[in-house]
């Protein structure tokens, strides 16, 4: 089937352009220092009262996975910022829909390639950190398994909007595209939780508004709602907390976005002369 | 039925005309060359053909299908103009996914790829990335691609760019053989003499439209020319020989002759003996296909 051939060679063409190992050393100097910094503040930390270390290692671990999502966003941006672009650009797109395919196999053909390229880094790097923690310090967070795929999910949202970007704007400005984006809803959740503080229904509304604009940070504050320790939730204290926490509906929203941003890009790449 | 065949194509770019009204048809094993200079609408039609180019209006047909759909893409090789693709693949990773898409089994792209690399002049270049390559290796490339399904129907625009003498007489020998083959070429080219050793019919195409189409004979034959040398040509000789063929230049004892074909010479001759006029010479000339282009396509550069 065409679309795993494109998929395929999506996913080898990363190994082959040495991006996949560039990210599995970066990948490890990321776990590694994420490991030394936990080791230290573990050793030296004089907290004895059980709930206090565990809220430590709930917060370094949380920061971890913050630090790991937000590469794993960049990662799936610069991955895909060209994949469709750039062919159209070198002219590559031409020797590869005049095969008997149709266009939509070589669209969802690239994002299935890279969606599990990033599924796997993004499993890996979090899973490792998680790891890195329970050696350590024995603390396990709650939820793990939702949470990562809840991390993944962000990453494929953006994976899908930068390939619909790709299919009707340049590289450059499809990355533009994309990270403006992106910032837009960075800014759109933090004016959430801040407003939701200051019990500011208003603002609070235009940051859930501005989420469904692109969901990926309501989803990733999902997931480190999730994973904290059950008391912590109830506690909400703690640079990690979710004053404003998204429902479970989001995951659904997302799930449901995604299939109509990919469906778009089908159409805008069908319908667009190459 | 037809091969390839298109009514009334056409094509326009917000204000530009690429392709007006093109109309053609090419029967299945001809070899058929698609000349017009650059910005004709060549590269244009051939995209519509294949489904890479939605056409504004008009109809195209390829192997009975409607352009780019997969059933007939299957019998379809195409080296596109300025050909490129990942450069961080080697040859062999490159013409496998390529075969993989045709859907040709592991075992038969094992073995066909060697002899395809052969076969376009690069034997051995499996493990070569394409970044390796020069501009004439990765046409060449290209050219295998096109051809790693056994295609009945190759498209090739610009084939011989980046090609150097013997690269270019490599792709006409291997035209050659898909003919031999029964394999049906259209070939985009601006360089006559390829189109001229290599096609069985022509279309000279002109700001998107179709100028002259016809065998090469035909197209050169019908605008059979002849030189005469001759002094002491009155006005009123001159006037009796406009009805043999228009006269397209003269001056003093010169003139050309444009004629229908070569049973009119002994007439142009004993017209002009007896008329009085001392005849030198009268030599009848076809017009190259270079003429024939230049002539079709003058005033239009660029």
């Amino acid at each position: 089937m065409s679309v795993f051939a494109v998929a395929r060679l999506t996913f080898l063409e990363a190994r082959r352009r040495r991006l996949l190992q560039l990210v599995l050393v970066m990948g490890i100097a990321f776990v590694a220092l994420f490991a030394v910094g936990y080791f230290l503040i573990h050793k030296e930390s004089r907290m004895s009262v059980v709930g206090e270390r565990l809220e430590m290692s709930n917060i370094l671990l949380l920061m971890g996975l913050y630090a790991a999502n937000f590469l794993g966003v960049v990662l799936a941006v610069v991955m895909s910022v060209d994949v469709i672009a750039g062919d159209i650009a070198s002219g590559a797109i031409q020797t590869l829909v005049t095969k008997p395919l149709r266009r939509w196999h070589v669209v969802v053909g690239k994002w299935l390639g890279l969606a599990a390229l990033l599924s796997i880094i993004m499993t890996l790097v979090s899973a490792s950190l998680v790891l890195v923690a329970w050696i350590i310090s024995r603390y396990l967070p709650d939820n793990l398994p939702e949470g990562i795929a809840l991390m993944v999910l962000a990453q494929l949202l953006v994976l899908t909007v930068s390939i619909l970007g790709g299919t009707f704007l340049n590289t450059l400005a499809n990355g533009i595209f994309v990270f403006m984006l992106y910032g837009l809803v960075f800014i759109g959740g933090w004016i959430e939780q801040i407003a939701a503080f200051a019990g500011n229904q208003a603002a609070t509304n235009i940051g859930i508004l501005i989420s469904f604009v692109l969901p990926s940070e309501a989803i990733w504050r999902r997931a480190s709602y999730l994973i904290q320790p059950l008391y912590l939730r109830q506690l909400n204290v703690g640079p990690f907390v979710t004053l404003s926490t998204p429902s479970p509906a989001t995951v659904v929203y997302s799930l449901f976005y995604i299939a109509v941003v990919l469906a778009m890009a089908v159409v805008v790449f069908q319908r667009r002369d190459l | 039925m037809p091969v390839i065949e298109t009514e009334n194509l056409r094509k326009v770019y917000r204000d530009v005309i690429a392709v007006d009204s093109l109309t053609l048809s090419v029967e299945q094993g001809e070899v058929f060359g698609f000349l017009g200079p650059n910005g004709a609408g060549k590269t244009t039609t051939v995209k519509m053909l294949l489904g890479l180019v939605h056409a504004t209006s008009g109809s195209a047909s390829l192997l009975g299908c409607k352009p780019g759909e997969p059933q007939a893409m299957a019998k379809v090789g195409f080296l596109p103009e300025h050909f490129h693709y990942h450069p961080w693949l080697t040859a062999n990773d490159f013409l496998d996914f390529h075969g993989r898409l045709y859907g040709i089994p592991h075992e038969e792209r094992r073995q066909r790829i060697p002899a395809l690399l052969e076969r376009v002049g690069l034997g051995g270049r499996e493990n070569s990335r394409l970044s390796e390559f020069s501009k004439g290796m990765t046409q060449r490339i290209g050219l295998a691609q096109a051809l790693i399904s056994r295609p009945a129907v190759v498209f090739l625009d610009e084939p011989t760019s980046g090609l150097d003498p013997l690269g270019r007489r490599q792709v006409r020998d291997l035209i050659r053989e898909l003919r031999r083959e029964g394999v049906t070429v259209f070939l985009n080219s601006h360089l006559l003499s390829e189109v001229e050793s290599t096609c069985d019919r022509v279309a000279i195409m002109r700001r998107g439209r179709v100028a002259g189409l016809g065998t090469i004979d035909e197209l050169t034959g019908m605008q059979l020319e002849v030189d005469v040398r001759a002094s002491g040509v009155t006005d009123d000789l001159r006037a009796e020989l406009a009805a043999f063929g228009r006269i397209v230049a003269g001056d003093g004892d010169r003139m050309t002759l444009q004629i229908a074909d070569d049973t009119v010479l002994p007439a142009i001759a004993s017209a002009l003996v007896n008329g009085g006029a001392q005849l030198y010479a009268l030599t009848p000339r076809r017009l190259s296909l270079e003429d024939l282009f230049v002539r079709l396509v003058e005033g239009d550069t660029g």
